[in-house]
């Protein structure tokens, strides 16, 4: 799970420089500080599981196993990224993997989450879905009637807030009449709120609601609490966020709390972390070589796969 | 109503006459034996058995883990149709009204006619969105529109329209075997037609129109239910001497163009005509296809006979006036050949 949480760090703070070099373009939006509910969750998913994304979704996507090398091609726009460029940073998916994709509207992935269990049921494959959500699409009908939908069907899908906040400048407290972790009762299932940055805890209360899930006992709705360091996008350099608001959940940061409590309890030394770095770093390189020295796409990739 | 029969019996085979709404039943019957991943969902397609009855004693038949009646949640409907195509199932998820599709707009413009595009071909979304359209019900302005033209212009969405049993039930089993996203769009005010059907087992390619009627003087080009008021139209013109040939195009997205200019090279007139409001509809890519393609063909402007622009009222008398009918496609048609006689 640290390799995991340092493989996201590192892609997005690499990102954010290849960035500001003006090789990628579009909206970049962060997930740093918010590794551990992504990390937590996926480690308590099996192989060929599935997972909805939103449009902060990088950490999701390594998460659940994807290529730093094609993931940082397709922020690159080259062919050799996941989506041959086509999607860029707002729509990697990896759907062999399960994957099912980032996306761009808020909201979206719980109606296809439902969706996505409901076949699971259909063919009783026995695997989940976990659908990841901001608190922003707390909000949304689309958050109603898919979390409503997967509550009557009784499909084995987990609802996974991530309450990072804020939504662009409007903090969740304005936006929702009620946080959505207490939402449960209302769509008849168990919800809770979890400490979104102990990687821990999250794979705890994961892993529950994932086998209840498998068990065939239904959705769980999960709000893990959570902030994100950055701004919205790399564009953001508002100043709606108090400095000593950012202080105290910087000191809150999933990885160094992570590091404390391994040295602590002498499951890891400094050494074994710094190996994992070592080998994160290189992996970050390699990914940035490979996107550097791929392929541009070209025009006749326009109007190719609208249509089988 | 005046629509009674379809005109496309084939000949040689079998066949007998059946409503609209049973073709279109047999069809998903048909298709849900054929291929375990097929499942039917939408509001009341269960235990009520369709709002047009399309539905009715699937649930029986398959059980509800295949006959899936949801809430009233259209975006979830949507939304779980793309979730559950991408992952390997092939739905077939139906919209009561398709006024009602508005609240799914999202998840069929955003997610499903996007996705496999965005993600670089590596996602497959087999999905049939069913759903009644059109006015002549009575059911005032939220329950009759034709909103076909905002799915055709979406890239990765196909549209399909049929106008008989026969059509329906070809069309239908085509569209679930697609491999992309379908909007299958089924006119109201014609589910209890009766028409020819084959006894045995057939399907319609998507991309192919069908003459209807075949005529030497004038093409008129349509779909959906005004075929119907097209070929009344033509039964009057040829009481006048006029030649009337229909086309019905079927399939908005892809268009079978070639079909239309075939026509159009033949009769050298052309008469667009469609139910939806006329400014900006479908049928305003009809004439502009046959304008930018056939336009040495023609002996005088591409008209079009299309519905007011209006919300379609309640009131009988008005309901009627707004949209098109035989009298006025027939005026139409002879204003269309007034430049050349």
């Amino acid at each position: 799970m640290y390799r995991t949480m340092r493989r996201i760090r590192r892609f997005e703070e690499a990102a954010e420089v290849a960035y500001r070099a003006a090789k990628m373009r579009g909206a970049l939006h962060f997930y740093i500080g918010e590794e551990a509910t992504a990390t937590g969750v996926c480690a308590a998913l099996n192989e060929g599981d599935f997972i909805t994304s939103t449009h902060r979704g990088h950490g999701h996507c390594i998460a659940k196993g994807a290529r730093l090398d094609k993931m940082m091609a397709e922020l690159y726009g080259r062919t050799t990224g996941y989506c041959g460029g086509k999607g860029g940073s707002m729509h990697i998916a990896d759907v062999a993997s399960g994957n099912l994709g980032a996306n761009g509207i808020v909201g979206a992935g719980v109606p296809i989450a439902v969706g996505a269990a409901l076949g699971s049921k259909l063919r009783n494959d026995g695997k989940v879905t976990v659908c990841f959500f901001g608190d922003a699409a707390g909000p949304t009908g689309a958050f109603h009637e898919g979390v409503n939908m997967g509550s009557v069907l009784n499909v084995p899908v987990v609802f996974v807030c991530e309450n990072n906040q804020y939504g662009m400048a409007t903090h969740t407290e304005y936006a929702n009449a009620a946080p959505v972790g207490d939402r449960g009762p209302a769509y008849g299932m168990p919800s809770e709120r979890i400490d979104g940055n102990d990687v821990f805890q999250v794979y705890e209360r994961a892993k529950v609601a994932i086998d209840r899930a498998r068990d065939g006992e239904g959705p769980t709705l999960i709000e893990a609490v959570t902030y994100r360091q950055k701004g919205h996008t790399i564009h953001d350099s508002k100043g709606y966020r108090d400095e000593e608001e950012i202080a105290k959940w910087i000191a809150q940061d999933p990885i160094e709390r992570f590091k404390r409590a391994v040295l602590e309890a002498k499951a890891l030394t400094e050494n074994d972390m710094q190996a994992i770095d070592d080998e994160v770093e290189e992996a970050i390189t390699q990914a940035e070589e490979f996107a550097e020295a791929s392929p541009w796409p070209t025009l006749d990739a326009i109007e190719q796969d609208v249509y089988v | 109503m005046a629509v009674t029969s379809a005109p496309d019996a084939p000949a040689e085979a079998a066949t007998r006459q059946i409503f609209m709404s049973q073709a279109l039943h047999e069809a998903l019957d048909e298709e849900m034996a054929r291929d375990p991943n097929v499942f039917v969902m939408g509001e009341e397609v269960g235990i009520w058995g369709g709002a047009y009855n399309v539905t009715a004693g699937l649930l029986e038949k398959w059980g509800e883990a295949r006959i899936i009646d949801t809430p009233i949640s259209e975006a979830a409907i949507g939304g779980a149709a793309v979730g559950a195509a991408v992952t390997g199932c092939r739905p077939v998820a139906e919209f009561m009204y398709s006024d009602f599709m508005g609240i799914a707009m999202d998840q069929i413009v955003n997610q499903a006619a996007k996705n496999r595009y965005m993600f670089g071909g590596a996602a497959k979304l087999p999905i049939t969105y069913r759903a009644p359209f059109g006015a002549g019900t009575g059911n005032a302005a939220q329950h009759t529109q034709s909103l076909e033209a905002w799915f055709a212009h979406v890239p990765g969405l196909k549209v399909v329209t049929c106008s008989s049993p026969h059509d329906a039930k070809g069309l239908l089993k085509s569209s679930i075997r697609e491999d992309n996203v379908v909007v299958f769009f089924e006119h109201k005010a014609i589910y209890s037609m009766r028409g020819p059907v084959p006894e045995d087992e057939y399907t319609i390619p998507l991309g192919m129109a069908d003459v209807k009627r075949e005529g030497s003087d004038v093409s008129v080009v349509t779909y959906a239910r005004q075929v119907h008021y097209a070929l009344e139209a033509a039964e009057q013109l040829a009481g006048e001497g006029i030649d009337v040939e229909v086309v019905d195009v079927r399939t908005l997205y892809p268009l079978d163009v070639d079909t239309i200019l075939a026509s159009v090279h033949k009769t050298n007139h052309a008469v667009v005509v469609y139910e939806a409001a006329r400014f900006g509809g479908f049928g305003a890519e009809i004439a502009s296809q046959i304008q930018e393609h056939g336009f040495d063909d023609l002996d005088a402007p591409v008209l079009r006979v299309a519905g007011s622009h209006s919300p379609i009222p309640f009131s009988e008398p008005l309901e009627k006036g707004a949209i098109p009918d035989p009298e006025r496609i027939a005026a139409a048609v002879r204003e269309s050949l007034q430049g050349s006689r």
